[in-house]
């Protein structure tokens, strides 16, 4: 029966001071909002940015890292050095170098037997130019087979027209960015001609435009078969660039990258490596997000430091009289603790509440038009967990705050008060 | 044979601000059952300071304290403020109501507290102390509104609804003006007549002459 009594008092000492206890309240209850929409927004914004980055990024990127290895020369022989000769030869250049994978086609059959990866899309790429009229535009152009390729990246959810299976049946097809399109002022059917770096043409007939809602895909690159592409290069059948791999697990990449490097003694890399500037990226948002969170929690807690601190200075013959009435000290602590904790779940609730219309409100604020990346909303994740973080964060620093005062409650001597 | 109610041996009490005083030397004295005891002397001669020790809620003394045959002095601070809420009631120079409360509140609240009954007889026994103190139509006024008399009364309704074995006042007339003075003296007659232990402080003489046996102080000792 100790309980009722004491939540008694507290019920009445809150609601004899309204407008405190409502102004206590208010701090909790923005600090909280606050709070969730940020996070919300943020982890929004991180969802968006590691979807787009996933969206171009295979999870393993097999290639050859072209090595300059200089400790072998003819150098030494045709000057016909002898031990105690040197022969310097400053800024030496390899002779030919071919940045395609050996055995390639050995490879790919290897890796499709692996059980941890799901897609396996060889690729031949270059950078190529677009002849349009008397200007070239530059754009990567990666040879592909196009059904490995839609796999690795749902490429045919990306079409703006046509489909990419149209480049297996098109002689010479080739599918381009809609924003290349644009540029080159072609369409679906029309014929573009392409100039590779050691000076071939080749024509290609547009087959469809897909669209990423990314500048670099959009703008800047270009889809083609492997055996057209291998014409434009002017090489063999069996000469491919890059492996790139997706794995049914993507967690697994950066273990299993290293493995694969070793194995086909060709670089590998996993896909948190190369976007390291994303993961940091994100990192950084959130780390602002929880220091200007907790800095708003804090100011909350202060002013219910503050007010609860008023309270019992204005209280203390009332603590007095509650003591010598037989309250013993675990009770003021109740009375006074429990006043802030009510301050903070009612705080902590409301929070909640606009938090989450303030989310709900920004998904549907339309994002500024940009050239960059395309985006109708502004992005909102609607993650329950900020929620459950939002409240027990609340109460903690309400209890905590509303502790120290509810302390100093406790340990007033009230024979000094009481005397008079 | 009547039982004694408190027994105090050999207290003493030192303060400490600003310098190292004793203030009370070696106290010793016994209580009665029913009796109604006045301690006077002179201000600062320790007869408030004894009082508070007397009712527990002073615990930084040397010497112990009995009350109703249970060593006291020493008991942990949660078995000491049950004690204090079930066997003494207190009356002081304030009233120190709550003023969010009524009247009736105030009277509940020890009982509450104490849980030893429900809500419902809690609230019918501070309408009987308030009806005994000429109160009950001012029993759902808040506290604040009560004139200093009726806050006195409402505060002596609240010390007796634990029934106490002590009712321990301290000054309970030193604010109050002499028409309310006079009404409290008769409550206080009342409650000894009607059995009550009654231990109280006081440098009013006609008040004192009431008493069973008053207890003068002087310099910390009592007068013998």
């Amino acid at each position: 029966m100790n309980l009722p009594v004491n939540v008694k008092i507290m019920k009445v000492q809150l609601l004899s001071r309204k407008r405190q206890t409502i102004v206590a309240t208010l701090g909790v209850t923005f600090g909280i909002g606050m709070f969730i929409l940020m996070m919300s927004f943020m982890k929004g914004m991180n969802d968006f940015f590691e979807g787009v980055m996933l969206s171009v990024t295979p999870d393993i990127r097999i290639y050859n890292d072209y090595k300059t290895d200089y400790s072998s020369s003819v150098t030494g022989e045709f000057f016909g050095g002898k031990e105690n000769n040197w022969i310097i030869v400053r800024h030496p250049r390899p002779k030919q170098i071919n940045l395609n994978l050996k055995n390639a086609p050995g490879i790919i059959e290897d890796l499709r037997k692996n059980d941890a990866i799901q897609v396996v899309s060889p690729l031949v790429s270059a950078q190529v130019l677009f002849n349009y009229g008397p200007v070239q535009l530059g754009a990567m152009v990666d040879g592909v087979d196009i059904r490995e390729e839609d796999r690795l990246f749902g490429l045919s959810g990306k079409m703006a027209s046509g489909r990419p299976e149209n480049l297996l049946t098109a002689d010479n097809g080739i599918l381009l960015g809609y924003k290349l399109a644009n540029k080159l002022n072609v369409r679906t059917g029309d014929l573009v001609t392409a100039t590779a770096p050691s000076g071939t043409q080749l024509r290609f007939r547009v087959v469809g435009m897909y669209k990423f809602g990314i500048a670099t895909m959009d703008e800047y690159k270009a889809y083609v078969s492997l055996t057209g592409m291998q014409q434009l290069l002017g090489k063999s059948r069996d000469y491919i660039t890059d492996i790139r791999l997706k794995l049914k697990n993507m967690k697994s990449a950066a273990r299993l990258a290293p493995l694969l490097a070793r194995k086909y003694n060709y670089r590998a890399e996993d896909w948190e490596t190369v976007n390291a500037s994303v993961k940091a990226g994100n990192l950084i948002r959130d780390t602002f997000t929880y220091i200007l969170s907790f800095t708003l929690l804090l100011i909350a807690g202060f002013g219910i430091y503050n007010i609860m601190n008023m309270v019992i200075i204005g209280k203390m013959k009332d603590i007095a009289i509650l003591k010598a009435e037989g309250f013993a000290r675990k009770d003021i602590v109740q009375i006074f603790l429990s006043q802030s904790l009510i301050i903070g779940l009612i705080g902590a609730l409301t929070g909640l509440l606009m938090g989450f219309l303030l989310s709900y409100g920004l998904s549907k604020v339309p994002w500024p038009e940009d050239e960059f990346i395309i985006i109708k909303h502004f992005p909102v994740n609607f993650n329950t967990s900020y929620y459950v973080v939002g409240v027990v964060f609340g109460l903690t620093t309400t209890g905590l705050a509303g502790l120290l005062p509810a302390l100093k409650a406790s340990r007033i001597d009230p024979v000094a008060i009481l005397r008079g | 044979m009547p039982q004694e109610v408190l027994k105090a041996e050999k207290l003493n009490k030192y303060f400490h601000e600003p310098a190292t005083f004793q203030v009370l030397h070696d106290i010793s004295l016994m209580i009665q059952e029913g009796e109604f005891v006045s301690i006077m002397g002179k201000s600062g001669c320790g007869k408030s300071t004894l009082l508070y020790l007397l009712s527990t809620l002073d615990t930084d003394y040397e010497g112990t304290v009995d009350i109703d045959g249970k060593r006291v002095t020493g008991l942990h601070e949660n078995a000491m403020a049950h004690f204090r809420n079930e066997h003494i009631g207190f009356v002081f120079q304030f009233h120190f109501l709550l003023p969010e409360f009524t009247a009736l509140e105030n009277v509940m609240i020890p009982a509450l507290k104490l849980g030893k009954f429900g809500h419902k007889e809690v609230e019918q026994q501070a309408m009987e102390k308030l009806r005994q103190m000429e109160m009950a139509e001012h029993a759902h006024k808040l506290s604040g509104k009560l004139s200093g008399g009726q806050q006195q009364r409402v505060a002596i309704a609240r010390a007796l609804i634990n029934s106490p074995k002590i009712i321990m006042a301290d000054e309970p007339t030193g604010n109050l003006d002499s028409a309310n003075t006079a009404i409290i003296f008769n409550i206080f007659n009342q409650l000894a007549q009607a059995g009550n232990t009654i231990i109280t402080v006081t440098h009013d003489h006609d008040f004192a002459r009431k008493s069973d046996r008053i207890l003068e102080m002087v310099d910390g000792r009592i007068k013998i």
